[in-house]
């Protein structure tokens, strides 16, 4: 037994430390308390409420979510608009559909079922309209970042005067944080850009914390109904394993012999 | 095989036995004398059979609703995530699970090193069981290329090409596996149908695997031929079913850590990007279970020399038995032979670790001296070590030792205690 222990411990920590070296960034984040990490790790139902408010008002002109839909904003596990809320905010896009009976197509208000309205019907409008760059789809991009919340949330933030000896072309701007420095979208946030509905203070940071939350549930819509099955499933493991344990010892007292 | 007069208590399983020795078989296997002095290293044979199971039932219920084209493959992975009923748990327990069952593969693998599991007469167990071995990075390496994802796309390109290194025909064999000029659709459609065959291969081979195992029977810690059944002996069941349960569990509880608090740890972030041909990831890496074998490729300067360097890694354990000169199997009683293969043990990880890191400066020299000494462990050192090596006095029974026999194989005792 103590020899599995041990065998686990030293597994876990060649692995972990192994995948961990494949981050080359070696900046250092900005720390914060994230309210889904964790054994019990929930969402922050306000910020995500707020993080959508900020995609949609500033991200979503130029990056789409295109995984999601109206509906996901009114499942359990998410921001939790109430249903009439998640019905207006859908209704509030035009979708288009069709083709109708003659063959045209149309356009009619957002429905639940709707995808999230992208910003460019396609990746090349998405670069001319941005001066080539691709705006990243945003659905899964905490999961498609090396440093994940840390890293979006740090990136938000990390704007700042190009350093003398570093010169930057047209339409790129200096990101302490972006891979290389160099990042082709201007400084999303500034404080008081949004106007909160609860009265929290618009700062930067806030909307960055807010934002990110709701990116990391856009990316794991299922976190919080994970990690409670995880405790469950972990809790039931250990309790079983405990039994299986003092019934091979009962069962092995019948020979001499060690297990 | 001492079963053969098991005869069934009821006419109709007797009847039925005549016909389909099944019940034999059944007997067999719960009767089957084990050595008792296994230890939990002896485990992983049951945990990897989980995990193969485990394997073939999430894939099953994942092609349910994946959608093997290079435009929809990646969208039909999220909508796995987001929309089908625990979709999330079904794909994470998958994508954990091959790691898992590289983990586990590798202390099993590593035991029969330890234990000279693989010397004479079970040869073929372990031949089998590189076979094996061989079948699960083959269908590792296709099930990571399905999600289709940046490093799927590219981590195909990059092996599929290495092909290209064989002389006149390589060029043609990539573009045969391709089914075109470039990892594409049809890459993506044959590397699925590989993907869901491969396992039933390997179920099969895992068949061939315990029925040869059940020939001679159980090597053990002490590495001695036993009599069997004995009072060395136990009864497959209950006495190694609970045991191996028992560590099946514990095996279990790492494994839903992963999945539940953890399961893209062991992945590529540039994984959740969609695959684009037009764009090369900074540093293309394979998952983690097959870095020692990439820095094994990446060491040798010359394309087709690196893949012949790694493939020869793989391929000399084949001949292993025959490598190894020793007559004692087990490490327990080679107090040289023990000191070389923790040697090994840390050679490979050491190559694991340069296979994540870029292949320049001081990385790449790391790996030269690893995989040169990886080679020569094989090559000279076992081979000389088996007529140099003095070893030491072997216990003639497992019982013998724990009633104190001779002082000693007391000492053999207390000696193997103290490695385990």
């Amino acid at each position: 037994m103590k020899y599995l222990f041990k065998l686990f411990s030293i597994i876990i920590i060649i692995i972990t430390s192994n995948s961990y070296s494949f981050a080359a960034e070696k900046v250092e984040y900005i720390k914060t308390e994230w309210s889904f990490k964790g054994l019990f790790g929930k969402f922050d139902r306000a910020s995500l409420q707020r993080g959508y408010q900020v995609y949609t008002e500033v991200c979503a002109s130029c990056h789409s979510m295109k995984y999601l839909s109206y509906r996901n904003l009114a499942e359990p596990g998410g921001p939790e608009f109430s249903e009439a809320q998640a019905k207006a905010i859908a209704a509030s896009f035009e979708v288009t559909d069709g083709p109708n009976s003659d063959g045209e197509m149309f356009t009619r208000p957002g429905k639940l079922s709707d995808k999230f309205v992208m910003p460019y019907d396609n990746v090349k409008a998405a670069q001319a309209a941005n001066g080539g760059a691709y705006p990243p789809d945003m659905s899964v991009l905490v999961k498609a970042r090396g440093g994940g919340v840390d890293y979006i949330y740090s990136l938000l933030q990390g704007y700042e005067e190009a350093p003398s000896n570093v010169s930057l072309d047209d339409g790129v701007y200096y990101n302490k944080y972006m891979y290389g420095n160099k990042i082709r979208m201007a400084a999303p946030l500034s404080d008081g850009l949004v106007e909160y509905g609860d009265g929290t203070n618009a700062t930067v940071e806030q909307m960055s914390k807010d934002v990110t939350t709701f990116l990391m549930w856009s990316a794991e819509p299922h976190l919080e109904a994970r990690h409670q099955m995880g405790f469950k499933a972990i809790v039931y493991l250990i309790i079983l394993t405990v039994l299986v344990y003092f019934s091979m010892k009962k069962i092995w007292s019948r020979i001499e012999s060690e297990v | 095989m001492s079963d053969h007069d098991y005869k069934p208590k009821s006419k109709v399983g007797q009847w039925f036995n005549d016909r389909l020795p099944l019940l034999t078989l059944a007997n067999h296997l719960t009767d089957y004398p084990t050595p008792k002095n296994l230890n939990y290293w002896w485990t992983f044979g049951g945990i990897l059979t989980f995990c193969l199971i485990t394997q073939i039932v999430t894939g099953l219920t994942l092609a349910m609703h994946y959608i093997a084209h290079a435009d929809m493959a990646f969208e039909s992975v999220e909508h796995i995530m987001r929309d089908v009923n625990y979709g999330w748990l079904i794909r994470y327990i998958h994508a954990n699970g091959a790691s898992m069952f590289f983990l586990a593969v590798y202390i099993h693998i590593f035991r029969s090193l330890f234990y000279g599991s693989y010397k004479s007469p079970r040869e073929i167990i372990w031949i089998l069981g590189i076979i094996i071995y061989l079948l699960m990075m083959a269908a590792a390496f296709m099930g990571y290329v399905l999600p289709w994802g940046q490093m799927s796309f590219w981590g195909a390109t990059v092996i599929t090409n290495l092909f290209s290194a064989i002389p006149l025909v390589g060029e043609g064999i990539v573009t045969w596996l391709w089914g075109g000029y470039s990892v594409d659709n049809p890459t993506l459609t044959r590397f699925f149908t590989l993907h869901y065959l491969i396992p039933f291969l390997i179920l099969g081979l895992v068949v061939l695997h315990i029925w040869a195992l059940h020939v001679p029977g159980n090597n053990n810690p002490v590495g001695i031929d036993i009599k069997k059944p004995s009072k060395d002996t136990v009864p497959f069941h209950p006495y190694i079913v609970i045991k191996d349960g028992f560590a099946l569990l514990m095996f279990m509880i790492v494994f839903a850590f992963f999945v539940f608090y953890a399961p893209n740890i062991l992945g590529h972030a540039d994984n959740y990007i969609e695959a684009n041909p037009m764009v090369t990831p900074a540093h293309i890496v394979p998952e983690w279970y097959l870095l020692p074998f990439y820095a094994i490729l990446r060491s040798v300067p010359d394309k087709l020399l690196g893949v012949v360097a790694m493939l020869s890694a793989i391929l000399i354990l084949a001949v292993l038995p025959w490598l190894d000169t020793s007559k004692i199997r087990s490490a327990v009683f080679r107090p040289l032979y023990k000191q070389f293969y923790w040697i090994l043990v840390a050679d490979v990880l050491i190559l694991g670790y340069v296979g994540a890191m870029p292949a320049e400066g001081l990385y790449l020299l790391i790996a030269r001296v690893a995989t040169a000494y990886y080679f020569l462990h094989f090559l000279v050192i076992l081979p000389i070590l088996g007529f140099k090596e003095k070893t030491l006095p072997v216990p003639l029974s497992i019982t013998e030792p724990i009633l104190g026999g001779s002082p000693n194989l007391a000492t053999a005792r207390n000696k193997e205690s103290k490695i385990e």
